[in-house]
């Protein structure tokens, strides 16, 4: 019923998404906030991806498209620490005006074809899979030993204990800033690395990426439980491409393509709220 | 030291709430010293130990540490050199990163030579071990455990030790044994006293109890109302006794409950 085919492209996929995984992990986990410039960032970095690959640079595109993801989450950074927005209203409000960039970048077409166009799979000598395997291996080996730094260590604790982080020399505006902007750059090097698998860019790819990137997040979670930081990275990953498989299946079993939002919507609803029911059925406070 | 001249703070100013916690105060500290604080509940002890941080910046006055002004200086900037420590042992520690995640985040905070990229070495590692097992916790064979396992006792040693692993210029102590159980509580004491002697570090300790006040450091100040009341050196302290305290605080028209149950 499932083809070698599906299988590695559930694995393609997984591993690609898997960048936003890493870049939700920072910042719902971590950092504790919820930020919901991904939908905006991830389309910004599909966008800038494509231009510069039918510009004949589908590697500079890579880059250029996580310093643009990082400027969205600077952005949204700097709307709470410094104008005092609420965090969750910050990034919404990143994601309305992204839409609009993310249309100029496209040159104000709502796709962008890169049919005859080299990419970097088109130029990379291996398969695919190999590529975005050593792309995601990359990644989460940069997150996990940037976590292990001053700088890493003191955005965990911006997240952990902000009374904490108060009392000590953290300056909490720029540890939120830099978190920020290097989850947004995953983000976006996810939608980069789309684009290019994909051939193609459109306005519209980011839709849900949010709860998407949630839902694997909290999938890998549930399997890798407790443990060290790498553990839960690879948690992350892991959950990336077991969504991937599960919707393969649902897609194999005929479940229409338009009901993935609605599955992805209840598989985080649901996630979320187990703990907490939980809870109130032992009779236990969430204290 | 620390030298603090004429520092005034309003809280509110201009409303119906409006309240003058520190009424021109001045205090001047020596290397060294450690003073213990006395005072009733909104005396303006904590409003004290909030400005010298930085949280609270006064309205008019300045603060000098070690012969810089840092009156204007924000909190995180100042807390390289000024330790502090709070009443809730859960305050001083991030409970999902393990001891020596947060070990290494004191030490790398306060050692700004070090490039934001640094990680602890194994010679740092070794360091933290050391200094863990002075504790005398067990906390050294532990140091991958998240500090949220901790008890209370536990994550205030570990708190102190994380405040004075780089010696700060000042150490600030807002009643930090008084949410722990008496043995605890004793035990932190002792801790602090050591460390405090052996760094030689000046320090500064708010307490409701009259008995350590008159047993620790060697100088005594009582706040009332936004302003110190009281000022006891170490000879002027010598042969005072608790009864004598409360006689003070009484003729201040001070004395309360939680001061009069921690007499007995």
């Amino acid at each position: 019923m499932i083809s070698m085919a599906v299988i590695t492209s559930a694995l393609e996929l997984g591993l690609i998404y898997a960048l936003v995984a890493l870049a939700l992990y920072l910042s719902f986990r971590v950092l504790n906030i919820a930020d919901m410039t991904t939908d905006g960032s991830f389309t910004l970095g599909c966008a800038v991806s494509a231009v510069l690959a039918v510009a004949g640079h589908p590697y500079l595109a890579l880059p250029a498209a996580m310093a643009a993801g990082a400027c969205a989450g600077i952005i949204t950074a700097l709307l709470q620490t410094r104008c005092g927005v609420p965090s969750i209203l910050a990034g919404i409000i990143t994601n309305t005006g992204l839409y609009t960039v993310n249309l100029a970048v496209m040159g104000f077409s709502s796709n962008i074809n890169m049919m005859k166009k080299a990419t970097i799979f088109s130029l990379f000598p291996g398969s695919k899979l190999v590529l975005v395997l050593i792309i995601s291996a990359v990644m989460a080996v940069a997150l996990v030993l940037f976590l292990s730094t001053r700088l890493g260590l003191s955005i965990r604790a911006t997240g952990d204990n902000p009374d904490m982080v108060r009392a000590s020399s953290i300056n909490t505006g720029f540890t939120i800033t830099v978190g920020l902007a290097v989850a947004n750059s995953f983000t976006a090097l996810s939608g980069a690395v789309l684009a290019q698998y994909q051939k193609t860019a459109d306005i519209n790819l980011g839709t849900g990426m949010v709860i998407i990137g949630l839902a694997s997040l909290i999938i890998g979670e549930t399997i890798f439980r407790k443990g060290k930081l790498w553990f839960k990275v690879l948690g992350a990953v892991a959950g990336c491409v077991i969504y991937r498989f599960i919707i393969a299946i649902a897609l194999r079993l005929d479940l229409p393509s338009e009901c993935l939002k609605l599955v992805s919507a209840v598989i985080v609803a649901v996630a979320i709220a187990l703990p907490a029911i939980r809870a109130k059925k032992g009779g236990k406070s969430k204290c | 030291m620390l030298k603090l001249d004429d520092i005034c703070l309003t809280f509110h100013p201009g409303t119906v709430n409006e309240k003058q916690a520190l009424k021109n105060l001045s205090l001047h500290l020596n290397a060294g010293d450690f003073v213990t604080i006395l005072g009733s509940n909104g005396a303006g002890k904590s409003t004290l130990f909030n400005t010298i941080a930085g949280t609270f910046l006064p309205d008019s006055g300045t603060i000098t540490l070690d012969g810089r002004d840092i009156t204007k200086l924000p909190d995180y900037r100042r807390s390289k050199q000024i330790g502090r420590l709070f009443q809730d042992p859960l305050k001083g520690t991030a409970p999902h990163m393990t001891i020596e995640e947060n070990l290494a985040l004191a030490y790398l905070r306060a050692t700004p030579t070090k490039s934001p990229f640094s990680m602890v070495s194994k010679h740092d590692q070794e360091e933290f071990r050391e200094k863990l097992a002075m504790l005398n916790l067990g906390l050294e064979d532990r140091m991958n455990q998240p500090v949220g396992l901790l008890s209370g006792g536990q994550r205030q040693a570990l708190t102190l030790l994380m405040a004075t692993l780089v010696t700060p210029k000042l150490l600030l102590l807002d009643e930090h044994t008084a949410a722990l159980d008496p043995a605890t509580a004793e035990l932190v004491l002792e801790l602090t006293k050591k460390i405090v002697a052996e760094n030689r570090i000046t320090c500064m300790m708010i307490t409701h109890n009259l008995a350590s006040a008159l047993a620790l450091g060697n100088r005594t100040i009582m706040m009332a109302d936004g302003r110190i009341v009281l000022d006891l050196n170490a000879a002027q302290r010598k042969g005072l006794t608790v009864d004598d305290l409360l006689r003070m605080f009484r003729s201040q028209g001070l004395d309360n409950d939680r001061i009069l149950l921690s007499a007995e």
